[in-house]
């Protein structure tokens, strides 16, 4: 009972930080048609700058550091879709690889700033107790790291759903052509959709640091994981990255519990099956 | 690329530097200078320890005024970036092109081992760093020889400990999913075994786990947990084991990397008290360490490990075969019996080589104090002298599958 109850937490709580990690790029997924691959690079660029800006300043805690990295990765994303990625706007094979490189330039410049080694991401003070759960110890941060995504998913659910600008990105998700076509400026969409997503992923590096630390290959570790959520899910969907993060925050648990030597094997099934036969995902739609 | 042009550039600058030179050296043999290849990663997830090999050895050659022997020295160095194909192509560079009269590193055994035959083939001698264990066991080459240590060779006093001093009689052992974890816990859990423990419970994790949360949920209850983890994992582990309140309730030992000085440099007082093993520690009172711990520390402010002393030594071992041989690296054959057959006082201790070329030298038992407001591994005990078979017949050793995930049997898990 216990092993199910924890591992369940457990579930929940990397469900939590796959959420912070894909939303983003499902969002610039959907909005722009590009499967941005630097994105595990600025989510790994808002855990150094968590790590490191924690380290220095040893009044600042967690939810501001998260902030403020979150605030820079989005700066950075904006300057590099405006500089870069527009100027490639009919390239799309160009678009992939110029995100791809950029990547390595960023995990190059991680390894030469801030060296080789691991650096923690210290838990923040009052929540490093654990909790008691059914008479279970479970760890306090996972916990409110799985509130801090819930809270994520209804902030970005009123952006998208209550508000102006997000009317104008689900109708440029819906229909590009169109949504130019009644006037929305389309390409200043792109720049904001662009550094929210890599602004949330730069604030989710922060909040998932205490769990993973900075570490050299941290971005490469995370990519493949938010692309399944996406794929699995379905492009663009927010509701689809949401229940997408918890179905392989389940499955990757799980599975490395009960079948540790398959745990890769398991993860990847479900992304191979959907592919296959359900290539728009979860809760993708057709066409568009 | 621009390890390529770096290379380029250091060549051309030592080549010019040889010519001027060469008048001077009318006593030494051959001509030009003795050029050393380092393969190490610089780039890449093993990047940490490979800068420390580079850092390390560049730190000897200064000290010596890149002279060995009465004769200059050329390093060139090249980047593996911690990848198989690569290291066989900068090999390749270095044997070919910058014609190098020996090769010490690489930091990975499936570097290592991608490049084994070739420099076996091309009859390059080299000092290794890898613990892969059949480079020095089933598959020796008589052109390797590994100044470190298996991958199991430090476990086996520290399973010895555990059960002589530590009185443990239950632990779980979790490591890398690769051979050098397999490897390690294999030796370990043979010892503990034969001396009457168990081990209760194997896990092996993904190399490259983010969250290592639902395998701490999944640790038996047992006195100590075995940390068979290199670069980062250990330290990522540990942190949530912490967190999931298990520190408390048993101890934390482990392997020559779990806790290298280059973790416990980002580590807090969580790590303190944790014993581990390894042939080396920065603490370590002989006279050679004693100038290089403080030294390494006063240049890079922080105290070398398991990487920075792998190629430190490897310059000491390197240099009294050149001083046996007269310098005279033209002749490998001479140059890599002269390796084999020296005993060398080194920053670890004194050391000599089995017939297989693997190092027999002193493993120390370690546990983490604080010092001058650092953190270090503080020596704890000294089993002399420790070959990589241990108290084992050798050719009952070697009649044995290499340690595998399934091997040796574990017969004593806990459902």
């Amino acid at each position: 009972m216990q092993f199910w109850i924890i591992q369940g937490l457990n579930s929940l709580s990397l469900g939590g930080l796959l959420f912070l990690l894909s939303s983003g790029f499902s969002l610039i997924f959907g909005l722009m048609r590009l499967a941005n691959l630097t994105h595990g690079a600025f989510f790994m660029l808002g855990t150094y700058f968590g790590a490191i800006s924690l380290r220095n300043y040893s009044g600042l805690n967690i939810w501001v550091a998260a902030l403020g990295a979150g605030i820079a990765v989005a700066a950075i994303g904006g300057l590099f879709e405006r500089l870069i990625l527009t100027r490639l706007k009919t390239n799309p094979l160009g678009q992939v690889l110029v995100t791809l490189g950029m990547s390595f330039i960023i995990s190059d410049a991680c390894l030469m700033f801030w060296g080789g080694d691991s650096i923690p991401v210290p838990t923040p003070q009052s929540l490093q107790a654990p909790t008691r759960v059914f008479g279970f110890v479970f760890p306090t941060y996972r916990l409110v790291l799985v509130g801090c995504a819930i809270a994520a998913a209804i902030a970005l659910y009123f952006l998208l759903e209550r508000t102006r600008l997000g009317a104008m990105i689900r109708a440029g998700v819906d229909d590009r052509q169109m949504a130019r076509a009644v006037g929305i400026p389309v390409s200043r969409l792109f720049t904001i959709v662009f550094c929210l997503g890599a602004g949330i992923a730069g604030a989710g590096g922060v909040l998932g640091g205490p769990i993973l630390s900075a570490y050299p290959g941290l971005d490469g570790d995370m990519l493949p994981l938010a692309l399944i959520v996406v794929i699995l899910g379905g492009i663009g969907s927010l509701l689809g990255a949401f229940v997408g993060s918890f179905i392989i925050g389940f499955i990757y648990t799980f599975g490395s519990a009960l079948f540790p030597e398959l745990a890769y094997i398991i993860l990847f099934l479900p992304m191979i099956f959907v592919i296959a036969f359900r290539p728009q995902g979860l809760f993708g739609r057709v066409g568009a | 690329m621009t390890i390529s042009r770096r290379q380029f550039v250091s060549g051309v600058a030592g080549a010019g530097f040889a010519s001027l030179a060469a008048p001077n050296l009318a006593f030494a043999q051959g001509a030009g200078p003795i050029r050393i290849g380092l393969l190490a990663a610089k780039t890449g997830p093993l990047a940490s320890g490979g800068i420390d090999m580079e850092l390390a050895l560049t730190m000897f050659l200064k000290e010596r005024d890149s002279t060995l022997a009465g004769r200059k020295v050329e390093l060139i160095s090249a980047d593996t970036a911690g990848v198989p194909a690569t290291a066989r192509t900068k090999a390749q560079e270095l044997v070919e092109k910058n014609n190098v009269h020996c090769i010490i590193g690489p930091l990975a055994a499936f570097e290592a081992l991608a490049i084994a035959d070739y420099l076996t083939e091309k009859e390059i001698p080299t000092l290794g760093v890898a613990a892969a264990e059949d480079m020095t066991q089933r598959h020796p080459s008589p052109w390797f020889a590994r100044v470190s240590s298996t991958s199991s060779q430090c476990a086996y006093p520290l399973a010895e400990y555990s059960v002589k001093e530590l009185k443990y009689k239950k632990i779980v052992t979790i490591g890398d999913d690769f051979a050098y974890g397999h490897e390690m816990c294999g030796g370990f859990q043979r010892v503990f075994e034969d001396n009457g423990g168990k081990i209760i419970q194997k896990i092996f994790t993904p190399l490259a786990t983010p969250d290592y949360g639902s395998y701490v949920a999944q640790v038996k209850s047992a006195d100590a947990i075995f940390l068979a983890t290199a670069g980062s994992n250990g330290f990522r582990f540990l942190r949530q084991f912490i967190e999931y309140g298990l520190k408390d309730k048993m101890a934390v030992i482990g392997g020559m990397t779990a806790l290298d000085e280059s973790v416990l440099r980002n580590m807090g007082d969580e790590a303190l008290g944790i014993v581990t093993t390894s042939w080396y520690s920065a603490e370590l009172d002989n006279p050679a360490n004693k100038i290089f711990a403080p030294a390494f520390r006063k240049q890079f402010k922080y105290d070398p490990g398991y990487y920075a002393a792998s190629t430190y030594v490897s310059g000491e071992v390197l240099e009294a075969a050149l001083k046996a041989t007269k310098a005279n690296v033209e002749d490998k054959k001479g140059l890599m019996t002269a390796i084999r057959g020296s005993t060398v006082n080194t920053v670890r201790g004194t050391i000599k080589f089995d017939e297989f070329g693997d190092a027999i030298g002193d493993v120390y038992i370690r546990k983490v104090t604080r010092s001058d407001g650092r953190l270090v591994n503080s020596v704890i005990k000294d089993y002399p002298n420790v070959s990589q078979f241990w108290t084992y017949d050798k050719a009952e050793f070697l009649k044995n599958p290499v340690y595998s995930r399934d091997f040796p049997p574990a017969k004593n898990l806990e459902p």
